[in-house]
């Protein structure tokens, strides 16, 4: 079979199992529409801002597990996807980026729309290619889907010259198999000793907790975490990017770690005496001051990438593998022997727990006249079944998600958690869609941050993508409010988001349905109005107290045992 | 603390660029840096003195190995090893006792003269970077037209080797 390089990279694609794409033309990539517009096997989903196609592919990835896939010109088409570039790479989410360039022989000239796309991903990408010549097309694109997907997923970024895809150049196309790259091997079983001595520790446990991340997605290995987190009877958090991966609604969870972690989460962190951390990266949002993390504790960490390893925090036991293959060893030498932590240490620990939880650190007013974004959230994951795909941007409203929505499987809370990104949620939410149309798929977001990809409702109508959008508007960016509120001795310095759209007028001008709700005693129908319209995006218009904080906050500077709470009345 | 890090890099366009931005995006310290190709044309062998606390040379050396370029990675301070770096140093040499004090100079510290003008010689000489500098200091800075340093590349003494 002869093709031309538009052609190859279009069978390409298709050897990989790619169904969608998300992509913008534009002259560097014409050879490769042209290649798009004669078959059918990939479909192509034009969105309106480039950034709106990497968001898109992000979360596509993020709900699916299969890397997801861009398409964008070279110059601004390439500058407008370094954000959604930089969004998978921070929360290691595999992508697969095809840019357009100029001719090889303009390379470096000032050519019209030339810009260093990969000197400019350098620092954003888990690797770049730049094609040389359209033999190495195959196998650089074999090679980019093999990086994207293995070891520590991110997104990888192929540069093609615009000459390379042309339709007089035709070669003969096989597409490899295999990839071999002698300086790219990921290790995924983890040192058999290590693992042991990992086993023992948390055997002789006092005070043991579980602290899990993003790793445990990545990795497919909730059913192992969780049964080895229930056959030992410990305490679990999650972090922002493992919620879901041990189900909320179980007892042993203590809820979400961190900055806006809680009560219950941060206080066990700093009182345990053995930390088991799987597939997390001990960030700055959940380690407080790190001089003062875990105290007492010995600390175990599993990672697939030795980097993440005492990075931040120096660990006692580091274990370097793929968590899935990690735990199926661990698990079994936990069954094998009928060692266990002492149970009355074990049910001291759980009562001390359990007293912590008795603070109910999340309670928050529900008796206010103005609608508390708490109970939103509530509501939708009690309209939902708490089985939504729910995608979120960045700000309070995230957070309120992370808190109050009880996640209960993995690849179900889609956001932007490491270079909070605003701007994610509503292009996210139509690349989960996508993946899932029977399923519900929900946008929950900020007045200021949903303005920031908005366009994309347009996407949403042009390839029928009838998500929901949960905007909760309190015309402040309300985090950025609460820092100033706090820090700033209530300075609110343009934070607040004048001359806001009619977002029922703006939604209906799309050719969507539009909602506002302004009473709490109207939240629930109106949710349950909107998800009853399987077929309509229905974009739903909170008008919600101006002054709510997100509590418990553990601010700069302070360890996991000091919170600033919310006073209730 | 002092290291010399000892890489074999695939010797392809942007490769450089990665490990140098590395150093630049996280703020590690980069003494010195050198890079040529080996004798299989596909590596590249590079050396890297840098300074930090074990940490952060941890960090360093973690990070290296997570580019994709990176084929392989050995740090030579834990190991015996020797290190070179080569100067070319231009110097004022003018009137005999001058030109004689250099020639003096140079063959003390086994350098080599391998240009020669009515007013200038230019001395090749090679060592570890303290060699250097006393060289530098023994010629003094009155003389010194210009120095054109290499960085330093080291070696593992004894049979150990980086190889693929
Ligand atoms: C406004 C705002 C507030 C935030 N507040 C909080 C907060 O209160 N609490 C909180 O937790 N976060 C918070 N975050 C998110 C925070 O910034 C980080 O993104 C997050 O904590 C990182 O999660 P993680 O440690 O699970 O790491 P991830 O970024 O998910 O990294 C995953 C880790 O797992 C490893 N890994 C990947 N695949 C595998 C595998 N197969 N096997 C083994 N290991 C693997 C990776 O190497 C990496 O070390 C906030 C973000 C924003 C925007
Ligand atoms: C692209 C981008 N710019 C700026 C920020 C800083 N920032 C974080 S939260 C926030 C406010 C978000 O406001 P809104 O979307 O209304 O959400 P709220 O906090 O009010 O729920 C801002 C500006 C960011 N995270 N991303
Ligand atoms: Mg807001």
């Amino acid at each position: 079979m002869e093709l031309s390089g538009g052609e190859i990279i279009i069978e390409a694609l298709k050897e990989e199992g790619v169904e969608h794409i998300f992509g913008y033309p534009g002259g560097a990539v014409l050879h490769i529409y042209d290649a798009l517009y004669k078959q059918d096997a990939v479909q192509h989903i034009l969105v309106r801002h480039e950034q709106g196609a990497t968001h898109a592919a992000d979360a596509y990835a993020r709900a699916t597990g299969k890397p997801g896939v861009v398409l964008v010109t070279s110059g601004p088409g390439a500058t407008n996807a370094v954000t959604g570039i930089a969004t998978a790479f921070m929360d290691s989410v595999p992508m697969v980026i095809i840019t357009g360039q100029v001719h090889r022989a303009m390379i470096g000239s000032d050519a019209f729309q030339e810009v260093d796309s990969v000197g400019i991903t350098r620092p954003c990408v888990k690797h770049n290619f730049l094609v040389q010549t359209v033999e190495d097309l195959a196998p650089t694109l074999r090679k980019a889907f093999y990086v994207a997907s293995t070891g520590r997923p991110g997104p990888v970024v192929v540069d093609v010259p615009k000459d390379i895809t042309a339709p007089e150049v035709k070669i003969p196309f096989s597409y490899p198999r295999d990839v071999q790259m002698r300086s790219y091997n990921p290790t995924v079983s983890g040192h058999t000793g290590q693992i042991h001595k990992a086993v023992e520790l948390l055997l002789s446990a006092r005070r043991p907790m579980i602290y899990t991340g993003g790793g445990v997605v990545a990795s497919e290995a909730s059913a192992e975490l969780t049964e080895f987190t229930q056959l030992l009877g410990y305490p679990i958090t999650n972090t922002l990017m493992g919620l879901g991966t041990y189900p909320a609604s179980d007892e042993q969870f203590l809820g979400m770690l961190g900055m806006h972690g809680t009560y219950e989460a941060n206080m066990a962190m700093h009182d345990c005496d053995v930390l088991l951390a799987v597939g997390a990266r001990f960030d700055d949002r959940v380690t407080g001051t790190t001089a003062d993390f875990c105290p007492h504790a010995k600390i175990i960490h599993i990672d697939i990438d030795p980097a993440s390893i005492s990075k931040n925090i120096r660990v006692d036991v580091p274990i370097v593998g793929d968590v899935k293959q990690v735990l199926e060893v661990m698990l079994q030498a936990v069954r094998q022997t009928d060692r266990r932590a002492k149970p009355d240490d074990l049910a001291a620990w759980w009562k001390q727990i359990n007293e912590w939880r008795a603070t109910d650190c999340l309670a928050y007013d529900r008796n206010s006249d103005l609608i508390k974004p708490q109970f939103v959230v509530e509501k939708l994951c009690e309209v939902t079944g708490g089985d939504a795909f729910v995608a979120s941007d960045v700000g309070q409203h995230q957070m309120f998600v992370a808190q109050f929505y009880k996640f209960n499987k993995p690849r179900r809370w889609l956001n932007s958690g490491g270079l909070g990104t605003m701007g994610f949620g509503l292009p996210g939410a139509l690349g989960a869609k996508l993946a899932f149309p029977d399923e519900d798929v929900v946008c929950v977001t900020g007045e200021a941050s949903i303005q920031m990809c908005i366009q994309e409702l347009s996407t949403a109508k042009q390839f029928g993508l009838p998500v929901k959008v949960v905007n909760l508007n309190n015309r402040y960016m309300g985090m950025v409010r609460q820092w100033q509120e706090f820090n700033y001795n209530k300075r609110y310095s343009h934070s607040y988001v004048d001359a806001l759209p009619d977002f029922v007028k703006l939604a209906e001008s799309y050719g969507h349905v539009g909602m506002v709700i302004e009473r709490p005693g109207d939240v629930e129908a109106a949710l349950r109005e909107a998800f009853a319209m399987k077929d309509r995006l229905v974009f739903m218009d909170f008008i919600t107290d101006q002054s709510e904080n997100v509590y418990p906050m553990i601010e700069a500077g302070k360890p996991h045992n000091v919170m600033r709470m919310r006073e209730l009345a | 603390m002092r290291h010399i890090l000892s890489i074999l890099l695939e010797n392809e366009s942007g490769a450089l660029s990665r490990v140098a931005g590395l150093f630049s995006a996280r703020g590690y310290n980069i003494e010195s840096l050198t890079v040529a190709a080996t004798n299989d044309p596909s590596l590249s062998r590079m050396t890297i003195v840098t300074t930090g606390t074990e940490q952060i040379i941890e960090q360093i050396t973690k990070q290296l190995n997570k580019l994709v370029d990176v084929v392989r990675l050995v740090s030579l301070t834990e190991t015996a090893h020797i290190e070179r770096e080569m100067m070319l140093m231009k110097v004022r040499a003018t009137g005999n006792d001058s030109r004689e004090e250099v020639k003096r100079v140079t063959d003390i510290f086994r350098g080599k003269i391998i240009d020669v003008t009515e007013s200038t010689f230019v001395v090749e000489m090679t060592g570890d970077g303290e060699k250097l500098d006393a060289f530098i200091r023994a010629v003094g800075e009155e003389h010194i037209i210009e120095v054109v340093r290499s960085g330093t590349s080291g070696i593992a003494r004894g049979e150990k080797s980086l190889k693929v």
